[in-house]
């Protein structure tokens, strides 16, 4: 790779958009679903997760690419966890600081960023053997792609389950007074899962590339 | 007594690991296609849990919370180092499944070779971490409490993981649309598992 590559080059606008469709880390990866579940029922909760997992991502992806070559192999595990922590324990106090409520509702989700395995996942696959630049963006790409994918389900688990998005009332007052009632099975957590079940099941069918033998 | 066979039986089925966190799934969804490799995984998460979450208590309780340092000098009363707990969980429980990967590898080496790169990645499974979170945000009192919450939880990770398996051994046989093969199916069949877990909820303990 010459030096002159351009910042947005081909490649790495790819880098950047793959993880946003046929190489989406939820639905094609399989990395980083547990928090992507518990934190949905309300669009609020999933936006700052989104923005929390892509700060720790794009930052800990430029640091391990920045030392990857002074890192023996056996302890790069290690190495990985504490920067990863680090960076999660400054997330996690900002969040306290300035998002308080918030931060109350992601609970113990907010600590699990260090265990989740997009974090993990993408230093292993991509940081541990590209330059810091590159890096970066892939770093934001997949945390995008995550994001999109815990708004989508948040949307409509919001939207069915409590008749509002991202705290507004969508669902006029009018259409409960005809008996609509919120559907109060999407806050719980398994329809979470059939949620994303049937996001698979949709983009598998527009890219039948993805589609698994059994 | 009864306390502690309470803590344990909520934490097995009333606030499974899967079913009601989506903790360590994405072992869950890489391992289960198999029963076999599954009980090995199954077996390795309660022994990991059941040790680390009585560890990071101590840890928690002796060093961590305000005032835990009194012991060694009561000028120490407010000094608060709960913000460290993340990283010291982590270290406690990297260090551990490093051991119990060295204890497998010896001892039963066709599980090791089985189960592959999921033994180290025990360390960033959720629901490792998650079990020492909730330990401390759920304020257990005793030890003892710890000790059976990390148990149950692991128990009813392992439950969760076998209950896959088997099922998924099965669908290989039957004719699924082929846009929901494979992840989508597994997906939607833990949905089911987790609404049929959700009527433990009514048990009071």
């Amino acid at each position: 790779m010459s030096d002159k590559e351009p910042l947005f080059s081909a490649k790495n606008r790819k880098l950047l958009k793959n993880p946003l469709g046929s190489d989406n880390p939820i639905t094609v990866q399989v990395l980083g679903i547990c928090s992507a579940l518990a934190v949905t029922a309300k669009l609020e909760p999933a936006v700052v997760m989104s923005l929390s997992v892509m700060a720790v991502l794009a930052l800990a992806n430029v640091i391990i690419s920045l030392i990857r070559n002074t890192i023996p192999s056996r302890i790069r595990i290690i190495v990985q966890l504490v920067i990863v922590a680090a960076l999660v324990i400054v997330v996690d106090q900002i969040l306290k600081a300035f998002a308080y409520e918030v931060s109350k509702q992601l609970s113990v989700f907010v600590g699990l960023i260090i265990t989740n395995c997009i974090i993990m996942g993408r230093l292993e696959a991509f940081a541990l053997g590209n330059r810091p630049w590159p890096a970066f963006l892939d770093g934001i790409g997949n945390a995008a792609g995550y994001g999109l994918i815990l708004i989508i389900i948040a949307f409509f688990r919001e939207l069915l389950g409590s008749g509002s998005i991202y705290g507004f009332k969508v669902i006029p007052q009018a259409f409960y007074d005809m008996g609509y009632q919120n559907n109060g099975l999407m806050i719980l957590p398994p329809m979470a899962l059939i949620t994303v079940g049937i996001i698979i099941w949709v983009q598998r069918s527009r890219d039948k590339s993805l589609i698994e033998s059994n | 007594m009864e306390n502690l066979i309470n803590i344990f039986i909520k934490s097995i089925f009333i606030d499974n690991m899967v079913f009601a966190f989506f903790l360590g799934m994405c072992s869950y969804l890489a391992v289960s296609k198999t029963v076999k490799t599954s009980v090995g995984l199954g077996i390795a998460v309660i022994f990991v849990l059941g040790i680390t979450v009585p560890l990071n208590y101590l840890l928690n309780k002796y060093i961590l919370v305000s005032g835990a340092l009194t012991w060694v000098d009561p000028s120490f009363a407010d000094v608060d180092l709960s913000f460290l707990s993340f990283i010291m969980f982590i270290a406690v429980i990297a260090s551990l499944v490093q051991l119990v990967e060295m204890i497998v590898e010896k001892f039963a080496p066709t599980l090791y070779s089985s189960l592959g790169i999921f033994l180290p990645l025990i360390a960033v499974n959720c629901a490792i971490l998650g079990g020492s979170l909730f330990m401390q945000e759920r304020d257990y009192g005793t030890l003892a409490e710890a000790t059976s919450f990390g148990l149950g939880s692991g128990l009813g990770w392992f439950l969760a993981i076998i209950g896959i398996a088997a099922i998924r051994e099965k669908i290989r046989y039957s004719n699924i649309p082929a846009p929901l093969r494979g992840l989508g199916i597994t997906f939607i069949v833990t949905g089911l598992m987790g609404i049929a877990f959700m009527s433990f909820m009514g048990i009071k303990l």
